[in-house]
């Protein structure tokens, strides 16, 4: 190769090295201390935060005497309002899961990292925790003097203050959450009167130093170095994705505002650096997409904010896909493969829910049939097989059934004369036989259907197919 | 070699190897320090808190007091807290009022397994089904009867049935043939023989036998003594008998006592179990 370099062109490590310059990425060596906005975005997310109200508030609320949900790992029951899950249903908890897990990847493939900007725990917390901050310590520029200030009463006081709300909220947090675990009210007598269990204390301890590190010390640290879902849903961009994107074909070239004005030949971007200011994680949008953008909007509103006052159309950044920003057709999302079949995979998901739901039943009979001895001949010939049977009643109420079994000519079913107790949400357990003429068995194994029918409530009925089993 | 210890990436430890290599004496991160130190410090701790350390006659035996035995017995006190409102109700009633209660009855059923295996499966199988030589419990045909009052008997006492030997003097080789045949077609009454040798004395005038002496019965499709070749067991049995002194080639037949061995609740529980293997009247 005998080419001699261009000297007017840029040099392929000058843009490297001009690149590494100016990417910081942020270790946490420094507090990022937030201006707070106000706009569109802010609104919304004030609103979709609030969906966490209800961790604090649910717990609360009674339905039929009992907590209207209510996660009773002790005795493995599940109540949400008039519904009881028992380990028997949790194969439904598996949907659940991939339902929300595929509704993750769908938005994030429409939208973003939605999740991550507007219903986060991470976010929330840690945007209530630095409103509070700000009411305390005051907006961002007093924030840093104090915290590069001596320690003297002032700051003692402010910090003191602030840490103690912060530790009060994490501690109503635990409690909070445990109170979705065991009864709310009982819970909150216990602990008055300390004598709750050490699983409330310590799962209380564990929440309120957890709410207090990740909110009050890690905050953007936690999105950026901790948060695998932050990784994952990185990858489940492409080009049609809209994210807060900055519209650099109208920004640059970027320029201060002279006399008030932005100068001719200059993009619409003044480079008042508002929408870094704004951001919690510390992040400037105008260096594109980045693993730092929680997508929370709120650069949108700083800059918006100040398009309007230097008179120019909102929007320098928006909610735009890299495909707008080339000027590229974007497709209709429903030509699109991947929300498609993400939206197949929810729809499948929500349907085997639904069915779940719909078909969870009362009562469920397991019959096992004993094995040593298979078959015991009688005095008369005749074969008598045993069968142990489960009755899982998964009512809140006792109930008796009425045992069953057909599959052989002119068999007996002994042990269910009487109709059987079976004990409200558990099982309940007896010992049947099935005796049936030698002349009537035609096979080695013949099927037999044990059907179990509700006494108080014939609606209730579950059947189970086992076998008869008869020497050769 | 020199001695320079100073290099552009901190101290180093003096030696240069190849005029270029040198060693850092740089301490290690802070965090992997602070690793270091809790992981001593853990290590100590628990050998502080757990048995650990060995002694000359003994081990350390831990400020917790915990040991493995004693988490053993906590758990089992765990499960008989669980057990105790049934064991209370079994030891306090009979047998028959525990088969009245379908709960307590299953109760039995799953609990008394375990006695089952221990004391019984050895002879009567792990499911009761019997084994050469020794009788079935899970079907309908009891040389002593299987009401829960008789099996109760049946394990507290034990049984041991007499059949005196039928070959040599008292009956012929043809005249055994002809019984053995007709017991085996179930068809033993029909048989001149059976009134005329006093075979009726003992298993009744019908052949079923009588559950007072524990006479079997011989018109039914069950044997006691069950064999590849029946006739030829049959055959056996009358020739020889059951448990008769005089004849060193008798059949051996002893369920052994079980008092003594077993408590009054044990048995009891026993009994329940049995008589829900199936055959229970």
């Amino acid at each position: 190769m005998s080419e001699t370099p261009d000297s007017t062109a840029p040099r392929y490590e000058d843009d490297i090295y001009e690149e590494a310059a100016n990417w910081h990425v942020n270790t946490g060596e420094e507090k990022i201390h937030a201006k707070r906005v106000t706009g569109k975005w802010r609104k919304i997310k004030w609103i979709t935060h609030s969906i966490w109200l209800i961790l604090f508030i649910g717990p609360y609320i009674r339905w039929n005497g009992r907590q209207a949900v209510l996660f009773d790992i002790p005795n493995r029951q599940f109540h949400i309002f008039d519904i009881t899950i028992l380990p028997q249903d949790v194969w439904m908890l598996a949907l659940v899961l991939l339902f929300f897990a595929m509704l993750l990847a769908a938005v994030t493939s429409i939208a973003g990292r939605v999740y991550c900007g507007f219903f986060c725990f991470q976010t929330a917390w840690t945007d209530v925790f630095t409103w509070l901050e700000e009411k305390i310590e005051g907006p961002p520029a007093k924030r840093r003097k104090l915290e590069e200030g001596p320690w003297n009463s002032e700051k003692a006081r402010k910090l003191g203050l602030k840490w103690f709300i912060w530790f009060l909220i994490s501690v109503l947090t635990g409690i909070s959450f445990v109170a979705w675990f065991t009864d709310a009210y009982q819970l909150w007598h216990d602990l008055l009167t300390g004598q709750a269990s050490t699983t409330a204390y310590g799962v209380i301890a564990l929440f309120t130093a957890g709410t207090m590190v990740l909110a009050g010390k890690l905050r953007e640290q936690a999105c950026f170095w901790l948060c695998p879902y932050a990784r994952i849903q990185g990858v489940m961009y492409d080009k049609e994705t809209i994210l807060p994107t900055y519209d650099f074909n109208r920004g640059e070239p970027r320029g201060r505002l002279k006399k008030g004005k932005v100068p001719e030949g200059q993009g619409d971007c003044i480079d008042c650096k508002q929408c870094v200011a704004v951001c919690p994680t510390g992040i400037d949008i105008r260096m594109g997409q980045q693993e730092g953008c929680i997508t929370c909007s709120l650069c949108i509103d700083a800059c918006d904010a100040v398009m309007e006052k230097i008179g120019k159309p909102k929007g320098l950044i928006r909610y735009a896909s890299l495909d707008e920003m080339e000027g590229k057709h974007q497709l209709p999302l429903w030509k699109r493969p991947r929300p498609l079949i993400y939206i197949t995979i929810l729809t499948l998901a929500l349907g085997g829910i639904f069915y779940g739901i719909t078909h969870l039943g009362t009562i469920e009979l397991k019959v096992l049939h004993e094995r040593a001895p298979l078959y015991v001949q009688l005095s008369d010939g005749s074969i008598q097989n045993k069968y142990r049977i489960k009755i899982l009643n998964k009512t809140d109420k006792d109930f008796h059934v009425k045992m069953s079994a057909e599959g052989i000519a002119g068999m007996e079913l002994k042990g269910a004369e009487k109709p059987l107790f079976a004990r409200k949400g558990s099982d309940s357990s007896y010992t049947l036989y099935i005796k049936a003429p030698a002349d009537a068995i035609k096979a080695e194994r013949t099927p037999i259907i044990f059907k179990a029918v509700g006494i108080e409530d014939p609606t209730q009925q579950a059947t189970y197919e086992s076998m008869f089993f008869a020497p050769r | 070699m020199s001695d320079e210890k100073t290099n552009p990436h901190g101290q180093t430890t003096g030696h240069v190897w190849d005029d270029t290599l040198a060693e850092l004496t740089n301490p290690p991160p802070k965090w992997w320090m602070l690793g270091l130190h809790a992981s001593w410090i853990l290590v100590v701790l628990y050998t502080l808190y757990y048995p650990s350390w060995p002694l000359v006659n003994s081990y350390f035996k831990g400020l917790a007091g915990w040991s493995s035995i004693k988490e053993y017995k906590e758990d089992l006190q765990e499960v008989e807290a669980i057990r105790a409102p049934y064991e209370e109700k079994i030891a306090k009633l009979d047998a028959k009022a525990i088969l009245a209660d379908p709960e307590l009855k299953e109760y039995v059923n799953r609990s008394a397994k375990v006695l089952f295996g221990d004391n019984c499966a050895a002879c009567h199988g792990s499911g009761g089904q019997g084994n050469p030589g020794f009788p079935s419990l899970v079907d309908d045909d009891w040389l002593y009867g299987s009401t829960i009052e008789a099996i109760m008997q049946s394990i507290t006492n034990g049984r041991k049935g007499m059949m005196p030997k039928m070959g040599g003097q008292q009956l012929t080789p043809e005249e055994i043939d002809s019984l053995a045949k007709s017991i085996y077609e179930g068809k033993v009454i029909e048989n001149p023989l059976y009134m005329s040798k006093g075979c009726v004395g003992c298993h009744g005038p019908d052949g079923k036998g009588m559950q007072a002496l524990g006479s079997a019965n011989l018109t039914d499709k069950i044997w006691r003594f069950r064999a590849e070749d029946q006739l030829a067991s049959i055959k056996y049995t009358i020739t020889h008998g059951v448990n008769d002194p005089t004849d060193p080639k008798t059949r051996k037949a002893e369920m052994p006592a079980w008092k003594g061995r077993l408590s009054e609740t044990q048995i009891k529980k026993l009994a329940v179990y049995v008589h829900e293997l199936g055959g229970g009247q």
